[in-house]
């Protein structure tokens, strides 16, 4: 019997990442208070070896690594690298707001980055089990995070909401994934995808199977209807948690899809379809008008998530490359919008005191010109307004939809994008409209502010030059 | 054609950039922001004029075309260019500009590096709608547009700003969202958004009648028509003084700019199909409108019910082209209605900017858009009194303004259409009389109403200085138009063939 050894290069940054976790995990024990500082640096490193390592990868067509429970593609790497990219932003809006409310701990960057890890095995998941481990990785470690600040009974709260209904919906995500295993006799995703044929979208116990495969996903996404946990953990979550939440388990999700449905389940397109247009659907609507009447700016962008789900899903349920592609920078320009928003919102809190009520945004005109013209860009973006990043997202959604000739689905996103502009102009309206209740400009270190403002120029950079971004995204998917 | 310097960009650019220069100077240096937005239009301004200088009337292709690849992706061109259509509402763009520079000098106060820098952002955004000839990037100044003018009204306009300035951008959002479903459709038959392909694109009659009244929902939003007009007087009343004048002298026209290059070539059968709606709803807006600024109490209001009733005869002279073939086969009463609709355009910018200017003069002293609060003035303000009465008889279209060359125009098209969109029209001729001169009447003359009236001050050089520009070339325009028509009408008899045309798939 030959034995080859496994050649395990493709998951290389991965246990990278785990390496260094651990590393950082031993070492914080043996730091003071003062020194946490070490853990910041040390955490941060860990981020720019594994963007190293990737970026060095250069993977130019499918490998498959641990007997194909592994894949590595170009579309993991761009995934993977924006993670990266958003943990290290996380971290980094993050630092001082942790320093002041004492959450400067260990913790918060070992599970971020456990998480991270999590999100990384869900990208490069090549069966069902390696995916389930990956998402029950990233889940614990966001339900430890959300509960992280443990004298606040509203981040206990919305850590106990998060993890039942989280347990719930991996348990449907798991009872479907068994059906799947028990019809076809292999987990591997590719195994399933070469078993199931077109036909098999009306084979009753088959759909049975994908609809709770499909109810995970969605749980994942928070799409309507099983985003009940959103706003709770959105707002119950300290602002530096709640900004990790909205930010990468987003590409998590559209990476679960996307292995899941796409690579595994593609065959059964038209099955899933309906299910996709239906939550969609119910995304946009419901959370646009939901937004409109929330006065808490956390509950807000929370249902402006939702919204903004629904047409991740649009994309993807066009089983179009083009559409997969147009979902996947939907996703990204996503991520960059609303770490955005919420660094902005960590900004403004202070010691003991979250800015996560809309009249905290009031005159930030007069306060800081700068940060409300960043601001501006943020939520105009989201709004899907030319020239900034949002538009072009859900422009290249809309293209996919009419190509595949869903075009009454494309007139309703853009109806509801109508509607979901009115609770963005509010903001801009508190922000320069209305007069200040407090002077003086919001504090903020100096690194942070470069932060915001690169990443609101992001937000504009790829609006007038969305071409590199856009044809890097169907690059992956041909 | 490619000449040298990329004139077009430059104007969108100049004006952007420049913009964004003030923004970063910040608020503490107040007429730094001031004298540099004033260079910044200027420049713009020369730049426009150098457009004018090296162009060709003679013939109806794009001039001063500029193309790159913008997004390959989707085939989406950086692609700019103009034709006689175009330029003369890009050089009242650059205009009406500087005026309102200059008219927001003393009167603005707070904030004034971002007053200017959003009025500098503006002209730019809107100079790239007029020059795109790639829809995406139209789209994308289209839109682009609405953000300074949602933060001009909001941030210094009336009381009522924030209901104004929220309404003005959805209306204006919601009827664009169509047009963009409308874009990438017709994106997905021809694999382009070169608008000059998409005239080339053969489309059967439902498509066309879907396009043309996703057009519809656009440019009646924008122009406006009734009955999707409401959103006019409340901007208008409650915006500033130069985002009023922005907003009649310009914005409007976009939406008549989108019926000349997007609804008539890219569907005209539609447009033959459906020219009566469009002759329906312009006519009622003449009238109806007409009627309902007869009773208005604020100034303000009423000049924004005028413009609605002046753009109604914009509308009508671009739409009376199919009745007037069918009946008489006359190309020339045809184009007479598109040319008369143009010159409309450029003199209604020009009037109802003026208009507005003038009771920004007053308000300024005031601070009183009521007509009832005043009476009199001309007795304390003599030289502000002439120049209001003869922008008043150019808005009622007395000959000799250019307030009459379109509306004549129009008119007589319109007789050999039918003999009653004739007569409805020409109630304009009372009715715009009425309103018109009923408010100078009670605002201008008569005894001196109050002490305040008593104690006013006529206007400054800087204002006489804005008035006077606008005085000359009202009276200009309407003694020789013969410039302005020359320039378009090579451009107008092509748009009239590519109209009267048909796409169906045969």
């Amino acid at each position: 019997m030959n034995f080859v050894s496994p050649d395990l290069s493709p998951a290389f940054a991965e246990m990278f990442v785990l390496g260094m976790t651990c590393l950082v995990l031993v070492v914080d024990v043996y730091l003071k208070d003062s020194q946490r500082g070490i853990t910041y640096v040390l955490s941060m490193l860990t981020l720019l070896g594994a963007a190293a390592i990737t970026a060095t990868s250069g993977v130019v067509a499918r490998e498959l690594a641990f007997s194909g429970h592994f894949v590595s593609d170009p579309m993991g790497d761009v995934l993977k690298l924006v993670v990266y990219a958003t943990t290290a932003v996380v971290f980094l809006y993050s630092r001082d707001y942790l320093r002041q409310n004492d959450l400067f701990k260990g913790e918060f960057f070992m599970l971020a980055l456990f998480a991270m890890l999590g999100i990384m095995v869900m990208i490069s998941a090549g069966s069902m089990l390696s995916l389930y481990l990956g998402l029950e990785l990233l889940s614990l470690s966001m339900y430890a995070l959300v509960a992280f600040q443990r004298d606040s009974a509203q981040a206990a709260e919305a850590a106990m909401k998060y993890f039942v209904l989280g347990a719930i919906a991996s348990g449907c995500l798991l009872y479907g994934i068994s059906l799947l295993y028990g019809m076809t006799g292999t987990i591997s995703l590719s195994g399933v995808s070469a078993i199931f044929t077109s036909a098999d979208q009306f084979n009753i116990p088959v759909l049975f199977g994908l609809s709770f495969v499909v109810v995970g996903v969605a749980f994942k996404f928070g799409a309507v209807p099983f985003h009940s946990w959103v706003p709770d953990v959105y707002q119950g979550a300290p602002a530096a948690v709640t900004l990790f939440i909205a930010s990468a388990p987003k590409i998590a999700a559209f990476a679960l899809a996307i292995r899941l449905l796409v690579d595994g389940l593609g065959d059964l397109q038209g099955g899933w379809q309906d299910m996709l247009v239906a939550l969609s659907v119910l995304s946009i609507i419901i959370g646009n008008l939901v937004a409109i009447v929330q006065t808490n700016i956390k509950r807000m962008l929370a249902y402006s998530t939702i919204s903004h789900v629904g047409f991740i899903l649009l994309g993807i349920l066009t089983g179009s490359q083009e559409g997969y592609a147009a979902a996947m920078y939907y996703a990204i320009a996503y991520v960059v919008m609303t770490t955005g928003a919420f660094g902005l919102i960590i900004i403004l809190s202070r010691k003991g005191y979250e800015a996560e009520h809309l009249d905290d945004f009031k005159g930030l005109n007069s306060r800081s010109p700068w940060l409300a013209g960043m601001m501006l860009m943020l939520v105009f973006s989201m709004a899907g307004i030319p020239p900034f990043v949002g538009f072009y997202a859900k422009l290249t959604v809309l293209m996919g939809l009419v190509e595949v000739g869903l075009t009454w689905l494309a007139v309703l996103a853009l109806v509801f994008s109508v509607v979901g502009a009115f609770y963005y102009l509010r903001v801009v309206k508190l922000m320069y409209f209305d007069e200040a209740r407090e002077e003086g400009e919001p504090e903020a270190a100096l690194d942070i502010r470069v932060l915001l403002s690169a990443n609101a120029a992001l937000v504009l950079l790829l609006g007038l030059f969305p071409d590199g971004l856009m044809s890097l995204c169907i690059k992956v998917f041909q | 054609m490619m000449t040298g310097t990329p004139l077009l960009s430059l104007l969108i650019w100049v004006p952007v950039l420049g913009g964004l220069a003030v923004l970063a100077a910040g608020e503490t240096r107040a007429s730094l922001a001031r004298w540099a937005s004033l260079a910044i239009s200027l420049v713009t301004l020369a730049l426009s004029l150098l457009l004018v200088a090296g162009f060709d009337s003679s013939t109806s292709v794009m001039q001063f075309v500029e193309m790159r690849p913008w997004i390959e992706s989707f085939d989406i061109y950086y692609q700019l260019g103009v034709d006689g259509i175009a330029l003369p509402l890009i050089l009242l763009t650059t205009f009406i500009t500087v005026l309102v520079v200059i008219a927001g000098w003393e009167v603005i106060q707070t904030k004034v590096a971002q007053y200017y820098a959003a009025f500098l952002i503006m002209e730019g955004l809107m100079n790239g709608v007029f020059s795109a000839m790639d829809a995406m990037l139209f789209y994308v100044f289209w839109e682009a547009m609405l953000v300074p003018m949602f933060i001009i009204i909001g941030v210094w306009g009336g009381p009522r700003r924030v209901y104004a300035t929220v309404k003005f951008f959805l209306y204006t959002f919601l009827g664009s969202v169509f047009m963009l479903a409308s874009l990438i459709y017709m994106y997905m038959e021809s694999g382009s958004f070169e608008i000059t392909s998409l005239y080339a694109l053969p489309l059967g009659m439902n498509a066309q009648v879907l396009i043309f009244l996703s057009f519809l929902a656009a440019f009646a939003v924008k122009v406006p028509m009734w009955p999707v007009h409401t959103w006019l007087p409340d901007a208008h009343v409650e915006a500033p003084t130069g985002g009023s004048v922005i907003l009649a002298a310009i914005m409007l026209k976009m939406g008549g700019y989108g019926f000349l290059r997007f609804s008539l070539p890219i569907t005209p059968d539609a447009s033959r199909e459906l020219d009566w709606l469009l002759i329906a709803l312009s006519l009622i807006a003449v009238v109806y409108i007409g009627f309902v600024a007869l009773v208005q109490r604020d100034m303000k209001k009423l000049i924004a019910y005028s413009s609605i009733a002046h753009m109604g005869f914009v509308t009508l002279g671009f739409f009376l082209m199919y009745a007037i073939v069918d009946r008489t086969g006359s190309l020339g009463g045809a184009a007479m209605g598109l040319q008369g609709g143009m010159v409309q355009m450029i003199s209604h910018g020009l009037i109802s900017g003026a208009m507005f200017l003038c009771v920004g003069v007053l308000y300024d002293r005031m601070h009183s858009r009521e007509i009832g609060d005043y009476g009199g003035v001309a007795n304390t303000m003599p030289v502000f009194a002439s120049f209001m009465v003869l922008f008043a008889m150019s808005n009622a279209g007395l000959p000799g303004t250019s307030g009459f060359v379109g509306e004549f125009f129009v008119i007589l098209a319109s007789f050999q259409a039918n003999f009653w969109f004739a007569m409805l029209a020409g109630t304009t001729l009372i009715l715009g009389a009425a309103y018109t001169l009923w408010m100078v009447k009670r605002v201008v003359f008569g005894e001196v109403a109050n002490d305040k009236v008593a104690a006013l001050q006529d206007i400054n050089r800087r204002e006489f200085f804005i008035l006077g520009v606008l005085a000359v070339s009202v009276l200009a325009l309407g003694l020789y138009p013969a410039p302005l028509t020359d320039l378009m009408s090579s451009s107008l008899d092509n748009l009239l063939n590519q109209a009267l045309g048909s796409k169906l798939v045969p």
